[in-house]
């Protein structure tokens, strides 16, 4: 369980995230939502201890943050940020091999180089691992990228919008990942989210954001409704039901 | 870039070289040595040879680590500053300490090097540029203002001859006795292997390294504690060596990428293959005078470099 208790950061005289407290449950998706800046990203940069918070704590299966070895959370918790610009001309294998660093400091054995390959099959990039990363398309640096997070196979994993660049095909593919991930093995997955119907179809808890703060916190059910998403995106958005599912219609 | 090619070029050439020079030696005079060939193998060719290929290693090693560090193709200690600073180190240690011992030399030398590094890393932090190309004209620039320091101290203490000697790369005078300090090069060399892993991943960026549980102060730390051991021990024995830790990393990641690990071995061979190839190309060409390692060297690298640029530009653009 990751708790955060009354988080805040602030910019110079603006604050991004203003007393913010969740708890975050292995074996469940959690998907964050909320307009532009309502503090998703940060909040989730702050868990991986990218950048500090101004104030509150964080506590990792009862354990408070700063306790941890930066070695030792690496085998907890990962993430992976939206963008991620690497200059270096490294395979797809290498990329993910460098994902069990924390367990093997480098000198991968068998069985690191067995969780490489389930990673990169996950990812279907078993054609693409030995490219070099330049000579990919977006989409496929996005999914190599989140094969060396599956690679480093910790309990949590926090994704900052992971679909980005990612066409139909390979968004569902990731998300069905995710929920394998989370049903197979138990982890704790938390993935910030524009698109609020990916939202909605594949998470168990939906945490909506504005502002700094957290508006609502509860089950997607609970949460994909038209008047809560109306106070969150401050726009009119309809729902309707498609072979049983609930479907966002914000195209006003 | 076969690795074994590599070693088998290196070990001819190395060979080669010992009979290159004034004094007649063939191999065939390995059997049976004179008392008086036996001392000018082990006074002066062996030692050259000896400073060439450790040279040559550490200064394309450095190059490598200082490219992944900084995620630019384009920074070297030609290019960062660090061989200028050493440089201004050196003369700075002559100064204050007028009869130093080598180990004092080079101790400041090493400061003057993390710190002139240092300095220029942060340069790059503060200014964003849009094109990498930028980045080495920036380091050459810190340089330059570096070496109108020393210019300026030198003159107004008349060691502008001295200051002159460490510019120019030049293995004619290493001689037994006089570059042993070059030694100092191997456990950073060993340290970098031990580092490898650390170094590319630290090459993916502070995030991505946090994430993994790097401690990526650190591992940036002790690359450029590498990079500045290695240029001082380098300028200090044998002077500059122009370009090789520019073009000897990238001309091995055109072929091999950029996995720190795998490249280390062929870096260094290649690096060492080159110094000693303009060397003896500086040997012969006016024989029985020479022609400095710096010059060669530079003719060289200068061109590996601008096909370099131009490379980039095709590719990135």
């Amino acid at each position: 369980m990751v708790e955060v208790r009354q988080v805040t950061k602030r910019y110079g005289a603006k604050t991004v995230l203003d007393n913010v407290s969740l708890t975050i449950e292995k074996g469940a998706l959690t998907s964050l939502i909320g307009p532009n800046g309502a503090g998703k990203s940060t909040l989730l940069s702050i868990i991986g201890r990218l950048i500090p918070a101004d104030g509150g704590e964080i506590y990792i299966d009862g354990k408070p943050l700063p306790a941890y070895g930066s070695n030792e959370l690496a085998r907890k918790l990962s993430f992976l940020r939206q963008s991620n610009h690497v200059n270096l001309r490294l395979t797809v294998r290498e990329l993910v091999s460098f994902g069990r660093f924390p367990y093997s400091q480098g000198r991968l054995t068998a069985a690191d180089w067995e969780v490489v390959d389930r990673a990169i099959e996950s990812m279907e990039l078993g054609e693409l691992q030995h490219k070099y990363l330049d000579q990919l398309s977006g989409g496929q640096r996005q999914r190599a990228f989140i094969a060396m997070v599956v690679a480093q196979d910790t309990d949590y994993i926090m994704l900052d919008e992971p679909l980005n660049n990612l066409d139909m095909k390979h968004s569902v593919q990731i998300m069905k990942l995710l929920r394998r991930l989370v049903e197979e093995s138990g982890k704790g997955v938390v993935v910030v989210m524009h698109d609020i119907n990916f939202a909605s179809h594949y998470s168990d808890h939906v945490v909506a954001f504005r502002e700094g703060c957290i508006l609502y916190d509860g089950k997607t059910d609970d949460i994909i409704e038209p008047s809560v998403l109306q106070e969150v995106f401050g726009m009119e958005i309809q729902i309707g039901r498609v072979c049983d599912r609930r479907v966002c219609v914000y195209f006003t | 870039m076969k690795t074994r090619y590599l070693v088998a070029v290196l070990i001819a050439l190395s060979f080669y070289s010992l009979f290159v020079g004034v004094i007649q030696l063939t191999p065939a005079d390995l059997f049976g040595l004179t008392s008086r060939k036996a001392q000018v193998l082990a006074v002066s060719r062996i030692p050259r040879l000896v400073s060439i290929l450790l040279s040559g290693m550490s200064m394309s090693l450095c190059g490598l680590i200082m490219q992944q560090l900084t995620q630019n193709k384009f920074v070297s200690p030609t290019t960062a500053g660090t061989l200028d600073s050493a440089r201004l180190g050196i003369l700075i240690s002559l100064l204050l300490f007028t009869s130093a011992a080598p180990i004092v030399k080079m101790a400041t030398a090493f400061l003057f090097a993390l710190l002139g590094t240092y300095t220029f890393t942060k340069i790059l932090d503060r200014v964003k540029f849009k094109d990498a190309v930028f980045i080495p004209l920036v380091g050459l620039m810190f340089g330059g203002i570096v070496n109108s320091v020393s210019t300026f101290i030198a003159y107004r203490f008349d060691l502008i001859q001295n200051i002159s000697a460490w510019l120019m790369g030049d293995f004619s005078l290493i001689l037994q006795g006089r570059y042993e300090l070059l030694y100092a090069v191997v456990p950073t060399l060993v340290l970098a292997y031990v580092y490898a892993n650390r170094f590319t991943i630290a090459g993916m960026g502070e995030e991505i390294a946090t994430t993994l549980g790097l401690n990526y102060r650190q591992v940036v730390n002790v690359g450029l504690g590498i990079v500045a051991l290695c240029t001082a021990a380098v300028v200090l024995t044998v002077g500059t060596l122009p370009f090789l830790g520019l073009i000897v990393p990238n001309l091995i990641s055109i072929y091999r990428g950029d996995h720190l690990q795998r490249n280390l071995t062929a870096t260094a061979l290649l690096g060492a293959v080159i110094v000693l190839a303009c060397d003896i190309l500086g040997r012969i060409i006016i024989y029985p005078y020479e022609i400095p390692i710096n010059v060669t060297l530079g003719v060289l690298g200068s061109g590996v470099f601008i096909y370099l640029i131009a490379r980039q530009y095709a590719y990135g653009h």
